[in-house]
């Protein structure tokens, strides 16, 4: 499919912008000045653009524990984004969320949850409330392979389906629940077929392929925003690092591991690219030193950016 | 002045904030064709048509996930849990999600759902079907739980409920349901947070929850024949929580007994227990006491249920033990 020059920068940025991010908060978080723990999404970058850069800015998404490049995909400001991982006043969150909940409800982010697979009927409400309010509005569900045998996923499902509901069940599948492989707790591990039981197409794709993610993403929206329901989407990707920054994997096959981190989005489009000569090297070269600034920036922002203030700690618990 | 049963009073409730407010709608399995377990939304269905009245599936994670989802993007759910005990299926988006969604976005967000749902044995409906849960929820930052008793109390604080920007638990009682009571014919409201003294006295102070504030004024009865002067408080609300009514009521009385349905043990009357022995320990002439049900699972037989369940009976023995 032939999608153009703009929507080709579009996609790459977005994936840069996902794994820069990723990248500098590791040396961020070592470094000590993020706390807490973090989990990075690097390699499964695509995922989030091929989906998110066909939103609009009114749609919602609910996002992973490992999601930074889902919100980044979407459209978070960068800067206020990486306040809240220090966990500054200027975050998103007030230094409430931390990396785990990061979330910008004005650009449809409608967060995440630190319960693995609690968002899966939350997005969907977010789907039933668009339908409700007459509104062609959309919700994206990311989710990972191990949230798929929590009960909530199947709930959540079935009902979107019985209610015709305007959303998109986006899987990220590494195979990996924290330090457990899939095949060890899931009997059935292709996710896209159990859209089957639910009456909803099922479709898998490449997940390091962001144009095969971009194109399932285009067709899943338009049914959904068309009234036609919902999708349940696999993507078949590689987690590259642990389940959190520090782990150091000793339950992974080190030559598996090998092959997962050759399996790189972000080189593979741009060799695409290339070789379809719809960008040059010096333009990609170009393109990857923007995202670095703007990155190095919000590195520099949310340095400068005051801690909250004590007393915040007790701010919102309440609406008044 | 109109006379009204309990359950009607929750479903007139129901339809004025559905006819006033569009965005609000009702969620639960059974409450549309079937017209609610106990009947609380006969009628609303064919009034106001599947979109606003929705049979959930038998899903109860699935149903309070989607309205918290709903919630959040501008509705405002009414959802039913058909009996309190099945709460315990929905536990991590009402404590985990529901309640802390506003505090963890940085007040981004809010949900203002309602969450109804009936507690209390008394039907032999055993372990799984009798249970008062509230203290559960008192415990968690986020949440509002409301706890009235009569008619005309539930539908001021529901309508207050649906109303209010933040997660309610109303827990109604399921042996209340059948109670007729006074209301007020014109439409009004009763803030959350605001206790009422049901019974005004000057011996003892009886802090009661929901059906227990019946048993309370029978004890006030019969201690009343006795010469014994009751002053019941009914919080109607755990949270947020009417603290000055105990305080003056146990600064003008000096003695307190507290009366709950749930399990003594743990159970709300504690953190009363606890306020007043805080904020108010100089003006105690006596020991508080607490009444509730012993730590066991509500039973099934009659006798066993009977033996079980606390009472006025035990609301005298605690009061003339501290006289």
């Amino acid at each position: 499919m032939d999608i153009g020059k703009e929507k080709a920068l579009d996609l790459l940025v977005a994936m840069l912008k996902g794994r820069m991010f990723d990248e500098s908060i590791m040396e961020l978080f070592t470094q000590g000045f993020i706390p807490g723990f973090i989990h990075v999404g690097l390699g499964q970058e695509a995922v989030a653009a091929g989906v998110c850069r066909n939103l609009r800015k009114d749609d919602y998404i609910s996002i992973t524990h490992r999601g930074h490049s889902q919100i980044v995909a979407k459209g978070v400001d960068l800067k206020r984004a990486m306040a809240e991982l220090f966990g500054k006043e200027a975050g998103f969150c007030r230094g409430k969320a931390g990396s785990m909940h990061v979330a910008d409800s004005s650009i449809g982010i409608i967060g995440a949850s630190g319960i693995v697979g609690a968002a899966t009927p939350i997005a969907t409400g977010a789907a039933f409330s668009a339908k409700y309010r007459g509104t062609d509005q959309v919700a994206v569900c990311f989710f990972g392979d191990g949230a798929s045998n929590q009960g909530t996923f199947h709930e959540a499902l079935n009902m979107a389906s019985l209610w015709k509901l305007p959303i998109i069940y986006c899987c990220e599948n590494n195979s990996w629940a924290q330090f457990t492989n899939q095949p060890t707790v899931t009997k059935v591990t292709e996710i896209a077929s159990k859209a089957a039981a639910y009456g909803m197409p099922g479709i898998k794709v490449d997940g390091t392929d962001v144009l095969a993610v971009n194109d399932a993403a285009i067709t899943a929206i338009e049914r959904a925003r068309s009234g036609g329901g919902p999708t349940l989407l696999e993507c078949m990707v590689n987690r590259w690092h642990g389940h959190y920054v520090g782990d150091p994997q000793k339950y992974r096959d080190p030559e598996d591991l090998e092959k997962a981190r050759k399996q790189d989005p972000i080189t593979k489009f741009e060799k695409k690219l290339l070789k379809d000569k719809i960008i040059s090297a010096e333009e990609i070269e170009a393109t990857r030193k923007q995202v670095a600034a703007e990155i190095a920036e919000a590195i520099e922002f949310a340095k400068q950016t005051p801690e909250p203030a004590p007393e915040e700690a007790l701010q919102d618990v309440y609406s008044a | 002045m109109k006379e009204i049963r309990y359950i009607r009073v929750v479903t007139e409730a129901l339809r004025e904030e559905l006819a006033r407010d569009p965005n609000v709608f009702i969620m639960g399995e059974d409450v549309g064709r079937g017209g609610g377990s106990f009947s609380a939304t006969r009628g609303l269905l064919e009034e106001f048509g599947p979109q606003r009245v929705v049979d959930a599936p038998l899903a109860e994670s699935g149903f309070m996930g989607l309205c918290m989802g709903a919630a959040m993007t501008g509705l405002r759910p009414v959802v039913e849990i058909m009996f309190m005990d099945f709460v315990t299926v929905c536990m991590d988006e009402i404590a985990n999600e529901i309640a802390k969604a506003r505090y963890i976005f940085g007040g981004q967000l809010q949900v203002p759902i309602t969450i109804r749902t009936p507690h209390g044995s008394g039907g032999s409906a055993g372990a799984h079907h009798s249970q008062c849960l509230e203290a559960w929820f008192t415990h968690i930052p986020g949440l509002k739980v409301v706890l009235p008793s009569t008619p005309a109390d539930v539908k001021g604080l529901l309508k207050s409920s649906i109303r209010d920007d933040d997660p309610v638990l109303f827990i109604e009682h399921k042996g209340l349901y059948a109670l007729k009571g006074d209301i007020p014919e014109e439409e009004y409201t009763i803030p959350l947070g605001k206790a009422d003294i049901k019974r005004e006295g000057s011996d003892v102070t009886v802090f009661a929850m929901g059906k227990m504030v019946f048993e309370a004024l029978k004890a006030a009865d019969v201690l009343s024949g006795e010469g014994i002067s009751i002053e019941v408080v009914d919080p109607r609300t755990l949270y947020p929580l009417d603290k000055e009514a105990i305080l003056n009521s146990v600064q003008k009385t000096g003695r307190l007994v507290i009366a709950h349905e749930a399990v003594k043990t743990s159970g709300f009357g504690a953190e009363i227990a606890a306020i007043v022995a805080e904020e108010a320990f100089d003006y105690l002439d006596a020991p508080i006491k607490r009444v509730g049900a012993p730590f066991a699972p509500v039973p099934f037989a009659k006798p066993l249920e009977e033996f079980y369940m606390p009472s006025s009976k035990h609301i005298v023995e605690a009061v003339k033990s501290l006289l």
